[in-house]
């Protein structure tokens, strides 16, 4: 069973649906720990800031079963967006602490060039920097995802990077560190290349 | 590189959909859920649903329409009318809305978009102002109950918008609304040198032509369309429709 973390920041309900239209139908958006506990697989996703993000996960009481799960049971964990940034340590958007699994800051994009326009919005290439189980079935360097934020991941640690973009500068838009996988962009969102994305995650044997 | 977003602007009515010339004239388009399958099927960048009605007759957003229209739709998916408070903007996020459009809300004190900018982040907020000739020829900003407003000049007021921290603007012309005649290239193109976001041009796009005229002459990020993907031929039949990817990338980056 996937488990979907519903911890009341955004866009669940078309995940559920693509995944189910992959043909994965044992998929739950859930906020109960005993749910989360049982999970095969867990999707992190969020939209917004991150320190409203990491408050509500802290209200929410799922930080401890998260922990355990991704920490100690090696349960395979998807983030999404900012769900892949609070994988990271801190970001330069909020005071809160991250999740702390991987090795990593968050930072803001800044350009002198007042034509780049922060967030970076829109349609971008995603350059599968290494073979990943993530970039099955796509075409090599020609994967197209749906991106918005105005900060990014930076690993302290190059080994992770699976995937990256460039947007004024090449930054890190897919990670995978053991079974914790992070994605910049939406795959919810960015039709064939993303249902194929979470086909792969789906398929993933733990 | 970013490719330059082609964006439908579907206009909702009740349950269904329609399509307007300057604001008014409405005609019946079809079902909202039917149309966001077939641009899933067209692989569209991205959706803008506006809800003509809502802030007009003060009803809320029809939350249970956009939760199943949120589901099915496999792209980015932006929704504005009647989102005038915080919890408003917290329940469309939780039902699956990537961003969300404001437009009365801007003429309210700021105070109520802050929050939710600073809560949501500002990827999330789109800033819609409406522009409009006035008697000599001078655009003005214009708001939906005809208020008087304190900042009429639109490059200040797209400006402002972008200084309280909106994450994109969108430009939309009540004389070019329908008309298929063009963008506003000119004023377009003012606001997009003023502000440091993404400007999406909205109203007058009549073929792919008029997309690169936009991005080329004017500087906006992201094109947007209403009548071009809803109806077909010299007759404007109903037609849900959007170019092949090859067809646009003639025009487009």
């Amino acid at each position: 069973m996937i488990v979907i973390v519903n911890y009341g920041m955004g866009n669940l309900g078309s995940i559920l649906n693509m995944l189910k239209k992959t043909g994965f139908t044992d998929v739950l958006i859930s906020k109960d720990e005993k749910t989360i506990q049982e999970a095969d697989k867990i999707i992190l996703p969020g939209v917004g800031a991150f320190d409203h993000a990491m408050l509500n996960l802290k209200q929410s009481g799922l930080i401890p079963v998260l922990n355990k799960k991704v920490m100690h049971d090696k349960t395979p964990v998807l983030g999404i967006c900012l769900g892949m940034q609070i994988l990271g340590k801190r970001s330069e958007e909020g005071n809160e602490e991250g999740l702390g699994w991987l090795d990593a800051d968050v930072v803001k994009f800044r350009f002198d060039d007042p034509q780049k326009k922060i967030p970076h919005m829109g349609w971008n290439l995603v350059k599968d920097v290494k073979s990943n189980i993530l970039f099955k079935n796509m075409p090599h360097q020609e994967m197209r995802f749906y991106f918005v934020h105005s900060y990014y991941f930076k690993p302290n640690n190059n080994v992770m990077i699976t995937g990256e973009t460039n947007y004024g500068i090449s930054f890190t838009s897919a990670i995978n560190q053991d079974h914790i996988y992070g994605v910049q962009f939406h795959p919810e969102k960015s039709h064939k290349f993303g249902m194929q994305l979470l086909k792969n995650f789906a398929e993933i044997n733990a | 590189m970013l490719r330059t977003r082609v964006i439908p602007v579907l206009l909702l009515k009740n349950k269904g959909l329609v399509k307007t010339i300057q604001f008014k004239t409405e005609t019946y388009i079809g079902d909202p859920i039917n149309a966001v399958k077939i641009f899933n099927d067209k692989e569209v960048d991205e959706l803008i649903f506006l809800d003509i009605t809502a802030s007009k007759e003060k009803h809320l957003p029809n939350f249970e329409l956009l939760e199943q229209l949120a589901t099915e739709c496999f792209m980015p998916f932006s929704y504005g009318g009647g989102i005038n408070d915080f919890e408003t903007a917290q329940k469309l996020l939780s039902i699956g809305i990537e961003k969300l459009i404001f437009n009365s809300l801007l003429f309210e004190p700021i105070v109520e978009l802050r929050k939710i900018i600073t809560n949501f982040g500002s990827s999330t907020v789109i800033g819609s102002i409406d522009i409009k000739k006035n008697f000599w020829g001078k655009y003005q900003v214009y708001s939906h109950s005809g208020r008087e407003i304190k900042i009429k000049d639109p490059v200040i007021f797209a400006k402002r918008m972008n200084d309280e921290g909106v994450g994109e603007i969108m430009i939309a012309s009540v004389d070019r609304d329908g008309m298929m005649n063009g963008y506003e290239i000119e004023m377009l193109e003012k606001i997009a040198t003023a502000v440091s976001v993404p400007v999406i041009a909205c109203s007058g796009a009549k073929s792919l032509s008029d997309f690169k005229d936009v991005v080329e002459n004017a500087g906006a990020s992201a094109v947007a369309a209403g009548s071009m993907f809803v109806y077909h031929g010299k007759l404007k039949g109903v037609l849900i429709n959007f170019p092949e990817r090859t067809e646009i990338e003639k025009y487009l980056k």
